[in-house]
């Protein structure tokens, strides 16, 4: 059976989801998005919900400071009855050697030029933003308070419950099996549920990009990376902000819920689709994190899980139309931090698509920077 | 004697509604069947709104007995209500422990 579409999107995480809204809400009538498994089943479901402006490269400061504007008011744009849990009690990221400060710093001129309010802060006064932390061998640190946290699940189903308003149709458990063209221009999709056919696709399919990209003949460099997390019991308040290492690999914050969710990059990591859990992670994370943040040791571990960041060459997210084919456009490889960025992401995109007007330099986040070579190299990346 | 059966037959009918399934995150029937009741018949989604099966005991209690409540809406039977992954550790450990050089308790 086929039908019809103004516009396909695939894939049900946020930046799916988010894209749908837009969509609809920018008047386009019948939207389609299409999940393999449940919403927020893939990269979102899965990431360390941090959100946070401080960044190194301008792509990646512009989306999420303004995302994070957006976060703020979420609930009420989407009328959510739930909670979306956001909260900002900071970002607190760690230098450990001098290289480390010097980018710390590089980083910061970027942030200030970019209206972040992030700011250098001595051991002593990390000390005093999270008087738990062991500053051994801490050279200093930077700290935004807007930087903090938003829960994926909550905020994925207030934009996929407001898309549903708008008239968008999800549907879940539908494999897209092959993308279609008419000449060079994207025809539609054949899923697991019939063929659907539409002028615009969006691919917000995270690592499985590269493989839609195949179906139409492009290379879309956007690597699966697994990267794995975990979290502790809930108990009371304990830190404000998330604490970050890059000369560690660590991530680890304290949710609204109460737990530590805490997460670690590994370098040796595998470049494919597995998101098995391993014992090594475990003790590994727990080494590192009751370093940092001794007090952490009496916390037990709930549960541990892993997920895949949708990687690029230079980290940096890939957004904008596949100018090869006509109407196929791609929203992925944000490389472990597009739940951040999904509120201007969706907006942008579906602007993009409709032909609108908007305030974003979106030459800069396209795929043909890889064959220009004017890549975006981010570095501040766990 | 009457009266006293009446008011328990009260009580216990007040009291159907705050049946506490999960109890670790201290979710109530009522809160699993008002999301059944909204369409969310899918195991996956109720644990990640509602955070059934989420804390220390990992589903043990409240995953047999939310099945049952989604078995009766979709009239699946039991064994085809799919359920979530199993992630480790099987039981809470502590992160000292874990890091090496401390003792359980």
């Amino acid at each position: 059976m086929t039908k019809t579409a103004e516009a396909i999107v695939i894939g049900g995480g946020i930046i799916g989801c988010a894209t749908a809204y837009n969509l609809a809400k920018l008047g386009c009538k019948n939207v389609v998005l299409v999940e393999e498994k449940y919403l927020a089943s893939g990269a979102t479901g899965r990431c360390g919900a941090g959100v946070r402006m401080q960044w190194g490269t301008e792509p990646n400061c512009l989306l999420s400071r303004d995302s994070i504007r957006m976060f703020e008011s979420l609930e009420e744009e989407l009328e959510y009855n739930d909670s979306i849990e956001f909260k900002q009690s900071g970002y607190l990221l760690l230098a450990y050697n001098e290289k480390m400060v010097e980018q710390f710093h590089k980083n910061l001129g970027l942030q200030h030029k970019l209206g972040i309010p992030s700011r250098w802060v001595t051991p002593e006064e990390a000390r005093e933003i999270v008087p738990h932390l062991n500053i051994q061998g801490l050279h200093g640190a930077t700290f935004c308070e807007k930087d903090g946290h938003c829960n994926p699940f909550k905020a994925t189903d207030a934009y996929a419950g407001a898309a549903k308003r708008l008239g968008v149709e999800i549907l879940t458990y539908t494999r897209v099996t092959n993308l279609l063209k008419y000449g060079d221009k994207i025809k539609g999709v054949e899923t697991t549920a019939g063929t659907i056919e539409a002028p615009m696709v969006i691919s917000c399919a995270g690592s499985y990009t590269r493989e839609l990209g195949r179906m139409v003949g492009v290379d879309i460099p956007v690597y699966p990376e697994r990267h794995q997390i975990l979290v502790t019991e809930p108990v009371e308040p304990l830190q404000g902000p998330m604490v970050m290492s890059f000369y560690h690999g660590i991530y680890c914050q304290q949710v609204p819920h109460g737990g530590f969710v805490m997460g670690l990059g590994d370098p040796n990591e595998i470049k494919d689709y597995n998101t098995d859990s391993t014992w090594h992670f475990m003790q590994e994370m727990a080494a590192k994190i009751t370093f940092i943040l001794p007090v952490l040791k009496e916390l037990r571990v709930v549960r541990q899980w892993a997920g895949l960041y949708d990687l690029t060459p230079d980290k940096t997210q890939i957004l904008g139309a596949v100018a090869e084919v006509p109407g196929f456009y791609v929203a992925a490889g944000f490389s472990g931090h597009g739940f951040m960025v999904a509120p201007v992401v969706g907006k942008l995109m579906a602007e993009v698509m409709l032909g609108k007007e908007h305030e974003y330099p979106i030459d800069m986040y396209g795929f043909q920077r890889f064959a220009s070579g004017n890549l975006y190299v981010e570095p501040s990346v766990v | 004697m009457a009266e006293c059966d009446c008011s328990n037959q009260k009580e216990q009918k007040e009291r159907k509604d705050v049946t506490v399934v999960c109890r670790c995150e201290d979710i109530t029937l009522e809160k699993i069947r008002e999301y059944i009741d909204k369409g969310i018949t899918d195991l996956e989604q109720l644990k990640r709104l509602l955070r059934v099966g989420m804390g220390p005991c990992q589903g043990r209690t409240c995953t047999p007995l939310i099945i049952r409540e989604i078995a009766a809406v979709t009239g699946k039977p039991l064994s085809e209500v799919p359920l979530t992954t199993f992630r480790p550790p099987t039981a809470p450990v502590k992160l000292g422990v874990l890091a090496g050089g401390e003792c359980d308790d």
